[in-house]
């Protein structure tokens, strides 16, 4: 994925946040990372993408 | 709980039995007893008696009821389960009551997200599943119990002291005319989840409590709905919990509905609230008829162990020896098979044919089941009642992904009950042999049922106590097979006896006790057989051995580790 359709998700997933409003959002978010996780279709990438979010999460 | 205005055994729809009191030789001045005492005339206790019977090992049952349980409500009975009772000879009374079932809905939002089925392919004589009251079971056991001439079931007898080492158990029993004491080799703990026997040996539970917490009610309601489970998650009529029903004989509905965290435990058990929380579950699966209140009670999810199932001369059991949640009916099956585990070990050395340390198998293979219990409750436990936030989300996630797609749904199998393999014990041999096999039951897990040519079932002919089932394409080579047991047994120093079951292909004659016709090579083909295939089986159907070209050395000495003989041949 080249930088200008990494953009195009960036506005996708924000105005799905503010779509679904503050109390869905984690829901929604997890809905996401299951399906995206079905398609990627292997467990070492998932493993590794949710390793990497978890670092940083605050200052 | 009853309602109001019923008294604790005034059932709706069941007459609970009155046994009584018979005064025991030991308290007219006999010293012996029979070698086993078993504490606890539950379905596991009882079942433990009838397969001691079936060795010819007598037992006395003591409970400190008078009648049947109206405590534990187990409802459901495992194919593996029926194949027990089947062996032990009064599984036609259950299917006679018992409802089968092999599917199950699980609903969101008024969608029926994810179907259960069970395998079932014709070929098994029983379905995956039976819904019986627990009332039922206990009374069917104890009825073939009190009648057979081995067992001896003594009713307002409670055990209220017991001292052990490995080579005797002393009990000391109160009843309604006096205390006696009663000396036995062995004794089976099977009293339940508040065991008597487990206190005072002072032996911990250990494991882990779940937040989740269920009401669980019967109730009676005519409806034609077919019998099967139902789940529902998030109904209107329970919003942000989940609700299971479950159908049972006599137009007897199982109900359960979870709690919501903080929600006031008192307040849902009492019976105006409960009335009304029924009623609005009816309403909301479109029952409308009349529906009466039978009985209630409130249930917490446990996987609670304890570390050693054998404590010097003592053996516990089922509830006794470990508590598992309710979700995929583990346990009363898983109890049963502990039943069936220990029964033909202590047999066997009771009766000298196998050495003390044979018993010492017990632990490992049946906590061993309990740990892959364990494993599955705590998984369909989670979903049913997610314990943290992190739970409760992804639980949701899946939830609203599966009223679309596929690939979410198999998060909702409810994970039932399935026998356990023990292809780790000691007593399993020759894994190398079974890798061979493409087909059948593999070493360590028990057998499987085929439908015979002539319709009657391969676990209709099982013999008692350990057999080899035996291959072959044609009749010439039956008699060889027929003279195997002997071949065996002359090289062994143990007089365990064996025997033999002969599946021979290309067969015209009628099913014999020893030699079953498989006309169609069905029966080969479902255990990945050839000519001169063989299976080394446990009296408790488990698979110990097996191999595609029999090799009479190798049969021989897995037959010896099965019974834990050490050393040599003869």
């Amino acid at each position: 994925m080249n930088f200008d359709e990494l953009e195009v998700v960036y506005d996708l997933i924000a105005e799905a946040i503010d779509e679904a409003g503050s109390d869905n959002t984690p829901l929604l978010l997890s809905k996401l990372a299951l399906l995206l996780a079905h398609e990627i279709g292997d467990l070492q990438t998932v493993k590794r993408a949710v390793e990497a979010a978890k670092q940083d999460l605050s200052g | 709980m009853r309602p109001a205005g019923r008294a604790q055994y005034q059932s709706l729809y069941f007459d609970y039995p009155s046994y009584d009191f018979v005064r025991p030789p030991q308290m007219d001045g006999a010293s012996e007893g029979p070698p086993v005492a078993i504490v606890g005339a539950g379905p596991v206790g009882l079942v433990a008696a009838l397969e001691l019977a079936r060795y010819a090992i007598p037992s006395v049952v003591l409970d400190e009821k008078h009648t049947v349980n109206d405590g534990s409500r187990a409802v459901c009975l495992a194919r593996h389960s029926m194949e027990q009772l089947q062996q032990l000879g009064i599984a036609d009374t259950f299917t006679s009551k018992a409802l089968g079932w092999t599917h199950g809905s699980s609903y969101f939002r008024g969608q029926c997200v994810y179907r259960l089925e069970m395998p079932h392919s014709g070929h098994e004589r029983f379905l995956p599943m039976y819904n019986l009251q627990q009332q039922y079971m206990e009374q069917y056991l104890a009825d073939a119990a009190r009648q057979h001439p081995l067992i001896d079931v003594r009713f307002a007898s409670r055990v209220v002291d017991i001292v052990s080492d490995d080579e005797s158990v002393g009990l000391t029993v109160a009843t309604p005319a006096g205390s006696y004491p009663l000396h036995t080799t062995y004794c089976l703990a099977a009293d339940g989840a508040h065991s008597t026997v487990r206190r005072r040996a002072g032996l911990p539970l250990k494991g882990d409590a779940y937040e989740g917490r269920y009401v669980i009610a019967d109730i009676q309601l005519r409806s034609d709905f077919p019998t099967e489970r139902r789940a529902f998650f998030d109904p209107p009529a329970n919003p942000g919990a989940t609700l299971l029903m479950h159908k049972q004989p006599d137009d007897i509905w199982r109900v359960d509905w979870q709690l919501r965290p903080g929600e006031d435990e008192t307040a849902a058990l009492e019976e105006t609230a409960l009335r009304r929380k029924i009623g609005a579950i009816l309403a909301m699966v479109g029952e409308d008829g009349p529906w009466e209140l039978e009985w209630w009670s409130i249930y917490r999810a446990f996987t609670l162990c304890l570390d050693d199932y054998r404590h010097g001369g003592i053996f516990f059991l089922g509830d006794a020896a470990h508590l598992v949640p309710i979700f995929g009916v583990r346990g009363l099956n898983s109890g049963l098979a502990d039943a069936g585990n220990i029964a033909w070990k202590l047999a066997a050395v009771l009766n000298g044919s196998a050495p003390a340390q044979l018993l010492d198998s017990y632990t490992p293979e049946r906590r061993g089941a309990t740990m892959d219990v364990f494993a599955n409750a705590r998984k369909s436990t989670q979903f049913m009642t997610p314990p943290t936030v992190g739970y409760q989300l992804m639980r949701d996630a899946v939830l609203s992904l599966s009223l679309r797609y596929a690939f979410a749904r198999p998060f909702l199998n409810p994970r039932q009950s399935a026998p356990y393999n023990y292809d780790q014990s000691a007593l399993t041999s020759f894994l190398g042999r079974d890798k061979a096999f493409t087909a059948g039951p593999a070493a360590g897990a028990p057998l499987i049922d085929h439908r015979l040519a002539d319709g009657s079932f391969l676990l209709d002919y099982l013999p008692n106590g350990f057999f080899v089932l035996a291959f072959c394409r044609d009749r010439s080579a039956i008699a060889e097979w027929k003279g195997l047991p002997g071949k065996i047994s002359s090289a062994l120093a143990s007089a365990h006896p064996l025997t033999v079951l002969i599946v021979c292909a290309k067969s015209r004659a009628p099913n014999s006790d020893m030699v079953l016709n498989d006309a169609d090579g069905g029966c080969h083909h479902r255990y990945g057989a050839g000519d001169g295939s063989c299976y080394l089986v446990r009296p408790d159907r488990h698979v110990a051995a097996r191999w595609q070209s029999l090799n009479l050395a190798e049969l021989r000495s897995a037959f010896q580790w099965a019974l834990s003989i050490q050393g040599t041949l003869r």
